[in-house]
């Protein structure tokens, strides 16, 4: 048994934003707070991501976005992700998102949301603390 | 799925269940609760499927190289299984997985199932449970296994214990005949390949890999093939000559392999002792390790005696 569990994080971009420079700091920084992260580029396809978090059996799935639509793109994640049976892997959101737009994620299931500014050590704290709280819930069926 | 036990975990995974083989690819690599049974009910099924290893240094094209090989089996009606290691922090432990990036065309196709894993401090180009995690997709409902390791330097050949053939990618120009007479990878190849093909270097390279096999006094006929996924040149023969060697090997499966199933248990008593001879051991063993400790520091015991008698405490 492992002393302390590696936690597995998929980063995603779903949609048509380019701009990965953030993705790949927090990519970094994750990897620097000693987390395995899954990275699979631009242009992601909300069914690509499920099953990429369904084969990789990742403990929290990471979109960012810097082009705006992603109460509706992470909507469509967290459906996707319900549908191959894995709705129970957290989903958290970064980039440029918003204020107005913390609530209506916060409300579709999103586990945390990472706006401009949010030093990386944070959001590493914070996915240890949604991994944690996550994992102590009851499984749900398969 | 946690909480489903081992043996019915195993049906869904051999019925072709996704998230089941996921999750035990998880409890095996993290060796979680469940895993003693999981194993003995792994090892229990019949292996069905062989497994190709690519290593090869960074920036070879590995990863684009095996996209190439896997729509190529794809063609040919196989179900393929990929397993692609990539390095760990040596200071945090943590690591970033980006063989996908290079695979993604496969990400919609179910007869392709990929998982990423970190090298988690393990040197020798794969991971620590890479070896038990190809036997469990052996004995999934995938037709072929690939392993792709880390970059490997001159150096990492454990892929040569886990696959049944290897491929050793390397790419144009990065050393002359000397690097290529060289100990170390290039003498586990049973197929070598020049890659990135479309490379004015690539001609050079691949003769003096030739020439290299001219040198040797035994395992002379290894095919150095070129391949450019680039322009989709070489996979078809690539993937015809590995097709052809695989046919003719017995599968490096654990269980069919008894020095396989040695050396697993010496890395796991290895392990079992490096964990008991740490400092947070229990407080009567520790002191006389300290007393070994000091024996061997004041020059009165040598390595083979301490080996010896710490052999003996441990036991």
């Amino acid at each position: 048994m492992q002393e302390k569990p590696i936690i597995r994080v998929l980063l995603a971009k779903p949609g048509l934003c380019t701009h990965e420079t953030g993705v790949k700091l927090l990519a970094a920084g994750l990897r620097d707070s000693g987390m395995e992260v899954i990275y699979t580029g631009v242009f992601q396809e909300k069914d690509n991501i499920a099953r990429v978090a369904l084969q990789e059996d990742v403990d929290v799935v990471g979109l960012s976005y810097l082009n705006g639509g992603h109460v509706a793109l992470t909507k469509g994640v967290i459906g996707a992700l319900q549908e191959v049976g894995r709705g129970d892997i957290p989903v958290i959101v970064g980039g440029i998102i918003p204020k107005a737009d913390v609530e209506p994620l916060h409300a579709i299931g999103v586990a945390g949301v990472y706006g401009p500014g949010t030093a990386i050590p944070d959001i590493a704290e914070d996915i240890r603390r949604i991994v944690k709280e996550a994992s102590a819930a009851p499984a749900l069926a398969p | 799925m946690t909480a489903l036990p081992p043996a019915e975990l195993l049906e869904r995974m051999r019925a072709g269940e996704i998230g089941a083989l996921a999750r035990i690819i998880s409890i095996v690599e993290n060796e979680r609760p469940g895993f003693e049974p999981l194993l003995r009910g792994l090892y229990a099924l019949p292996a069905r499927s062989n497994a190709i290893g690519f290593t090869g240094p960074p920036g070879a094209g590995k990863s684009t190289l095996i996209n190439a090989v896997i729509r190529c089996l794809r063609q040919r009606g196989k179900t393929v299984g990929i397993i692609a290691v990539d390095p760990s922090s040596p200071i945090t432990g943590g690591a970033i997985l980006g063989d996908r990036i290079r695979m993604g065309e496969h990400v919609k196709d179910d007869g392709v199932f990929a998982r990423s894993l970190g090298s988690r401090g393990h040197l020798g180009g794969v991971s620590r449970a890479t070896r038990r995690i190809v036997d469990l997709l052996r004995r999934s409902c995938l037709d072929v296994v690939i392993v792709e390791t880390v970059g490997t330097g001159q150096s990492e050949v454990e892929i040569a214990k886990i696959a049944d053939v290897k491929l050793v990618v390397n790419a144009p120009g990065l050393g002359d005949d000397i690097q290529a007479i060289k100990a170390g990878i290039l003498e586990i190849a049973d197929i070598m390949v020049v890659n990135k093909s479309d490379l004015p270097a690539a001609a050079s390279t691949k003769r003096h890999l030739e020439m290299m096999l001219m040198l040797r006094t035994a395992n002379r006929d290894v095919p150095v093939l070129a391949t450019s996924p680039l322009r989709n040149e070489g996979i078809e023969a690539l993937v015809d000559a590995s097709e052809s060697l695989l046919a003719s090997r017995i599968p490096l499966d654990s269980a069919s392999n008894r020095a396989d199933i040695r050396s697993m248990i010496a890395e796991h008593v290895a392990n079992a002792a490096r964990r008991r001879l740490g400092l947070d051991g229990d407080p009567a063993l520790a002191a006389q390790i300290d007393a070994l400790c000091d024996a061997f520091a004041a020059g009165e015991l040598g390595m083979n005696e301490i080996t010896a008698r710490a052999l003996r405490l441990l036991a």
